[in-house]
């Protein structure tokens, strides 16, 4: 099994999302995150879609997004040199005390904001590849996570190629 | 200034259409009100079902696209199954539905339901219009999806205030089709296509395996054409009957679960597999590994996601059957491929020895039946079938001359779609006869339609091969569950009797000896005839392969007598 990065442009119109994971669901691919947003042109919406399967199914799901109408251009940019970034907001146990300057520490370390401070709890906002992520969740697990959300993976390809000038 | 309705019923004329199978109900009353006096001719059903079934039945028929039109909720959902038939077997239709009006949209209002989201999955593409401003611009663009690439449905669906809307259509009317995320493939790439010349000029056991994307893209004079130069011998599958004339030398007959010994050993001993608008279904391949196992394999298909799907393929070729075959014939032209004598005379053996065949005595065999019908329309017209035994009785033993004489559910195997769609393919055909062959449990599933038949005197002509059983289920029972007919047997019914409350015209035949003298009545009887054949019981539709065998490991091939079978 493989994680392959698939950028895709859709029209923007209601609908599509379900259009896109129905496909996914009926089609039992399995589907790790979706992300979806307004890009460069107001018309038209980026989805960064990560995908598990071996080579055949990665295939499959291309050709099946291609299939529909309002799926303007598939690339799958896992292979192509790229940048990814994925955001997380996680709301730690941080007691004023040692407790807190240790999450501190460990927010400066990984280079995370302090986007929020309670009385008992701080939310740090981190931005990175995926794996940076998962390590800072594990360090600040034994303080305490009451909440976390993660975005999904974002990725763009590095220099001057883009989705619609990708073979 | 126009309403939307209007706007609609110029867009669908616009478009060509000149009939609609439809049923009217409260949130297609503006749309009925144009209707009325519009000029394209409406046929009023008994059950949403029919329509889209009858609407494409004449898309299958005439290869023009087929429209239906439902009221909102229940009249949009029984539309669902008609919808998933044409998708699965890629038959351009399109179909209309009331919605209630957009401020009620999501409200739970009176005959709501979410038309475009529950055929999200059985639809090529569906809109939920929401200005009247918009409906020229999706009708176009729905009947060009319908129509282009690989054909299906397209569902419109139009709230009451959209079809009641007014629009000022003083600006220019042309809107031209942009649609940058459709953009279907025709012509096959040269290189692939020299590709796969160079195979069938290496090949020494090559067999085309051509499906109903032949039927589809009306290629198939390009088809015989090019397995003539070649010598190449044809198998098809059921959705590709009539792509070759029966009879043709070449033609191995069909292939898959019900397919000829013939068609299955020639394909599994087969060096190259040339597959033509088919998609590898499993009623085809059987046991996918061992399919064409030493084969190599060129996959001529419009629909790039059909390609490797679920067969390996070393020649991809996308694009459309006929373009594609033309370029293989323009190449063709200047090779010397000589004739692979030695699997040529194999074919021929296996054509001599191992065609369809089944005990023919006294009793009255549904086989015994379709020959006779083959023989008194000399394999023309038009030949519909429902699902089931029926269905593969009549594939396997009428003599097809031409495409588009044989319609049938074939992805979904729908019950009930039969019936309708021969009332469709009538209309699209009305100089031709068109034959539905039913069991008497798929006709039961739609036999309001004699209503229909009634009402427009469409002459089809009926014929039930009635065994009291679900009858293809009961086979299963009998080979693969002990003979368990677990609510299989259905009870006699008088289908004459009921036939003639409608008006309709029948004769029962239960003799051997009768059928003829009836099926010649059906035929000379001006409007829709009903013959009612009680057949014996438990005849089987053989060969068959089981499934998840590999398709040379057929049952049913050796027909005992009736002595041998008491043994």
């Amino acid at each position: 099994m493989k994680k392959q990065i698939l950028s895709v442009l859709v029209e923007n119109q209601s609908g599509v999302l379900a259009r896109v994971s129905g496909l996914f669901s009926r089609r039992g691919y399995n589907i790790e995150s979706l992300v979806v947003g307004r890009c460069e042109s107001p018309d038209i919406s980026r989805m960064t879609i990560v995908a598990c399967g071996d080579e055949a199914q990665i295939e499959q799901v291309k050709k099946q997004l291609n299939k529909l109408i309002e799926v303007i251009k598939v690339t799958d940019i896992t292979e192509r040199k790229h940048v990814e970034r994925e955001l997380a907001l996680i709301k730690v146990n941080a007691e004023p005390g040692d407790m807190r300057s240790e999450v501190m520490q460990i927010a400066g370390i990984f280079r995370a904001k302090v986007i929020d401070v309670g009385s008992k709890t701080i939310v740090l906002e981190i931005t990175g590849d995926s794996g940076k992520i998962d390590a800072i969740e594990e360090l600040l697990k034994p303080y305490g996570i009451y909440e976390m959300v993660r975005t999904g993976k974002v990725a763009l390809q590095r220099g001057s190629a883009t989705v619609l000038n990708s073979k | 200034m126009k309403t939307g309705a209007q706007i609609l019923i110029e867009s669908l004329k616009d478009e060509g259409t000149d009939i609609i199978f439809g049923y009217p109900g409260g949130s297609v009353l503006p749309i009925y009100d144009v209707l009325y006096d519009s000029g394209i001719k409406h046929i009023l059903v008994r059950h949403e079902q029919a329509a889209v079934h009858a609407a494409d039945g004449y898309a299958r028929a005439s290869g023009k696209t087929g429209v239906c039109l439902a009221t909102s909720g229940p009249g949009a959902c029984n539309l669902i199954s008609g919808i998933a038939t044409a998708n699965m077997d890629s038959v351009p239709v399109i179909a209309l539905t009331g919605q209630v009006p957009t401020g009620m949209l999501g409200n739970d209002a009176f005959q709501e339901s979410d038309i475009t989201g529950i055929t999200m999955p059985v639809t090529k593409h569906n809109y939920l219009v929401n200005d009247a401003g918009n409906i020229r611009r999706i009708v176009r663009e729905a009947f060009f999806i319908a129509g282009t690439g690989r054909k299906g449905p397209v569902l419109i669906d139009l709230p009451k205030d959209v079809q009641t809307g007014q629009v000022d259509e003083s600006e220019n009317l042309k809107t031209e089709i942009n649609l940058r995320g459709y953009k279907p493939t025709f012509r096959g790439h040269p290189k692939q296509i020299k590709s796969a010349i160079k195979l069938i000029a290496e090949a020494k056991r090559p067999i085309v395996y051509a499906g109903g994307g032949v039927i589809a893209s009306d290629s198939s004079a390009e088809l015989i054409q090019l397995a003539e130069m070649l010598d190449l011998p044809v198998t098809t599958t059921m959705m590709g009957l009539g792509a070759i004339p029966a009879h043709h030398p070449l033609n191995l007959g069909m292939l898959g679960m019900h397919g000829t010994e013939a068609a299955n050993y020639a394909v599994t001993e087969c060096d190259l597999l040339i597959a033509v608008g088919a998609r590898f279904d499993d009623r085809v391949t059987g046991k996918i590994e061992l399919f064409a196992p030493n084969a190599k394999v060129i996959h001529i298909d419009v629909d790039p996601a059909e390609i490797g799907k679920n067969k390996a393929v070393d020649v991809p070729i996308v694009g459309d059957a006929g373009e594609v075959l033309r370029e293989m014939i323009n190449l063709s032209e200047t090779l010397d491929i000589k004739k692979k004598d030695p699997w040529l005379v194999k074919i021929e053996n296996w054509r001599e020895n191992h065609m369809m065949k089944y005990r023919d005595d006294k009793e009255l065999h549904p086989q015994y039946i379709i020959e006779q019908l083959s023989g008194i329309l000399e394999g023309e017209g038009i030949i519909v079938s429902e699902v089931g035994q029926n269905q593969m009785w009549a594939a396997q033993y009428y003599g097809f001359k031409s495409p588009r004489q044989w319609i049938s559910s074939g992805g979904l195997g729908t019950m009930g779609y039969g019936f309708p769609a021969a009332i469709g393919a009538q209309f699209a055909k009305p100089d031709e006869t068109v034959v539905l062959i039913a069991g008497d449990g798929s006709f039961q599933m739609n036999i309001q339609e004699l209503g229909t038949v009634s009402q427009y005197n469409v002459p089809v002509k009926i014929l039930i091969l009635n065994n009291m059983y679900l009858g293809m289920v009961r086979q299963w029972q009998e080979l693969f569950y002990e003979r368990r007919y677990s609510y299989t047997e259905l009870p006699q019914v008088d289908f004459v009797g009921i036939a003639a409350a409608y008006g309709i015209p029948g004769l029962k035949v239960e003799d051997k000896d009768d059928v003829e003298a009836a099926l010649k009545k059906a035929m000379e009887t001006d409007g829709p005839f009903l013959i009612d054949f009680r057949i014996e019981r438990e005849e089987n539709v053989f060969p068959m392969v089981p499934a998840g065998a590999a398709i040379s490991d057929m049952i049913g091939c050796h027909i005992p007598d009736k002595e041998e079978a008491k043994r």
